[in-house]
């Protein structure tokens, strides 16, 4: 089966039968008994991991194993906000490696992820804050991305409807005019179609339940649809890593938070920019529907419940009431947690582990969405090569024994 | 949102409480001849189970003292609270097993 593109003229081609007839995006195949590369977590890393493999490394025996459904995990959970603005050089290395990937994608998938770089506002709410972005921007600045400070007038101008003398008056903000947002779902959908036109195999409902070892090689995975083995397994399971290295005998430096989220009823076009503050501990933006989209902290206990708790959601409209006092009129529609896997140095792991063979990509934490592409893009090659490579090298799992952290407290943007 | 036992106040709003993550972690004695592993495997690496766990909890905004919790990270029900220095209360047997605290006499441990 070939993957038709898609187009004007498929659209205007299927407008003709009702839209009843368009092509499935994927596939739905019955797992094999064996693959080259078996993928954990049919999330956006794992379905750009797979791409990237079958269309970048030549490896298209590959299987994506999704224990519920494609990106119904953090992909579909979290606030849809790409950016590259951190501190140090790796992850400078990283994240715009993704940002440029980004760029491109729609035009690479045939896929319209509705990446959108609308800018994105990083506010200063006192002197520390101010010293923080001002450290950063000139780092970012250094390593070639763009960032500029603004003035809170020219905050002001940018956003006519922020409150600047709130209780902690707004002091500055640093920008990004390339950050912005993208439609996580298109993210998931893209990369998936994209992968099975490669030859992929993506299989849903399929949870793994334990990881097959021989003389510390592993050599495949059992599922509740059967064993499957494999010569290569990558675990992309974000909330859920801890619990495949426990399969594996072994512990990852991760604790696992809800992160919530929430939506507002939809309004017409009111803010035009993502907002963070770090501050005061709220972002937002508005997605092309007209809802706010709106997060702040993690919940502070280890859960994996996906819920979260009520004091934090004031904790969310509090500051945002406080910056946008407009927005005190708006009715929330939804709420929702995602399970987030935070490292002490809130960055990444993209590793090597203790088990030949067997690779983990995780501990994204509260940040993972705007790092799909360049994530999928650097552990492909990585896992391919078996050798982690120059981008992805720094965020191995060594790092918390030899104490070359990469932290990047300050550029999580809120609380976590 | 929980409602959390102190060991020593009671039946307390969550709100009151931080958590302060995986419980009965002591600090290595022989810290000169330990490898950098064991020292990032006590520092770092957690077992951030999906189910029982026992974890360090303050109640910050209460009496300040520190105590044990065994939760359900996958339910985040309480299944006891206890104080630091108690033998740890048993893992029970199924989810629907009863909430057991410490003892209330307010010894300090």
């Amino acid at each position: 089966m070939t993957t038709k593109a898609y187009s004007l003229f498929s659209l205007a081609r299927n407008a003709l039968s009702y839209h009843r007839n368009w092509q499935r995006a994927w596939r739905s195949p019955q797992p094999k008994a064996a693959y080259d590369v078996v993928i954990i977590g049919g999330g956006g890393h794992g379905l750009a991991t797979a791409y990237y493999l079958a269309t970048q490394c030549g490896i298209t025996n590959v299987a994506v194993l999704e224990k519920g459904w494609l990106g119904g995990g953090n992909t579909g959970r979290n606030t849809t906000i790409v950016r590259s603005n951190y501190l140090l050089d790796a992850s400078a290395g990283i994240y715009e490696h993704a940002v440029k990937l980004w760029e491109g994608l729609s035009q690479e998938l045939n896929y319209n992820v509705m990446f959108s770089q609308r800018g994105l506002l990083h506010l200063a709410h006192s002197v520390h804050d101010l010293q923080e972005i001002g450290r950063r921007g000139n780092a970012i600045h250094l390593n070639g991305i763009d960032s500029e400070f603004l003035t809170p007038d020219q905050v002001k101008e940018m956003l006519p409807i922020i409150n600047l003398n709130c209780r902690y008056p707004v002091m500055g903000a640093l920008l990004q005019k390339r950050g912005g947002t993208a439609r996580h779902d298109a993210v998931a959908w893209g990369y998936a179609r994209g992968a099975d036109a490669a030859g992929v195999d993506i299989i849903q409902n399929c949870e793994v339940s334990g990881i097959r070892i021989e003389n510390n090689r592993v050599v495949g995975v059992d599922t509740n649809r059967g064993a499957i083995k494999a010569g290569k397994v990558a675990s992309v399971a974000a909330g859920h890593s801890s619990v495949i290295a426990d399969m594996a005998g072994f512990k990852l430096p991760l604790e696992c938070y809800p992160l919530q989220a929430l939506v507002s009823e939809p309004v017409k076009p009111i803010i035009d920019c993502v907002v963070m503050s770090n501050g005061i501990h709220v972002y937002v933006s508005q997605s092309d529907k007209g809802e706010l989209v709106v997060g702040s902290g993690s919940d502070a206990y280890n859960s994996y419940s996906q819920r979260g708790s009520f004091d934090l959601i004031e904790h969310t409209v509090g500051p945002l009431c406080e910056l946008f006092p407009l927005f005190s009129r708006l009715r929330m529609l939804r709420q929702w947690a995602g399970i987030v896997d935070v490292t002490v140095d809130r960055s990444p792991i993209m590793s090597k582990s203790p088990v030949q063979n067997l690779f983990f990509n995780c501990g994204w934490g509260t940040g993972g969405f705007k790092a799909t592409p360049g994530s999928g893009h650097a552990f492909a090659h990585s896992v391919a090569a078996g050798e982690m490579n120059e981008i992805a090298a720094p965020f191995s799992i060594d790092r918390f024994n030899t104490g070359a952290l990469i932290d990047e407290g300050a550029a999580a943007a809120v609380a976590h | 949102m929980f409602i959390i036992q102190c060991p020593w106040c009671g039946d307390r709003d969550q709100t009151e409480f931080s958590c302060h993550g995986e419980a009965h972690i002591a600090r290595p004695k022989n810290t000169e001849s330990m490898t950098d592993e064991q020292w990032g495997d006590y520092v770092f690496f957690r077992s951030n189970p999906k189910g029982m766990h026992r974890e360090r909890w303050v109640h910050a905004h209460g009496c300040r003292r520190w105590f044990n919790a065994l939760r359900d990270t996958a339910t985040d029900e309480i299944f006891a609270t206890y104080k630091v220095g108690e033998t740890p209360p048993e893992i029970p047997e199924s989810s629907s097993a009863n909430t057991s605290t410490g003892n209330a006499s307010g010894d300090r441990s």
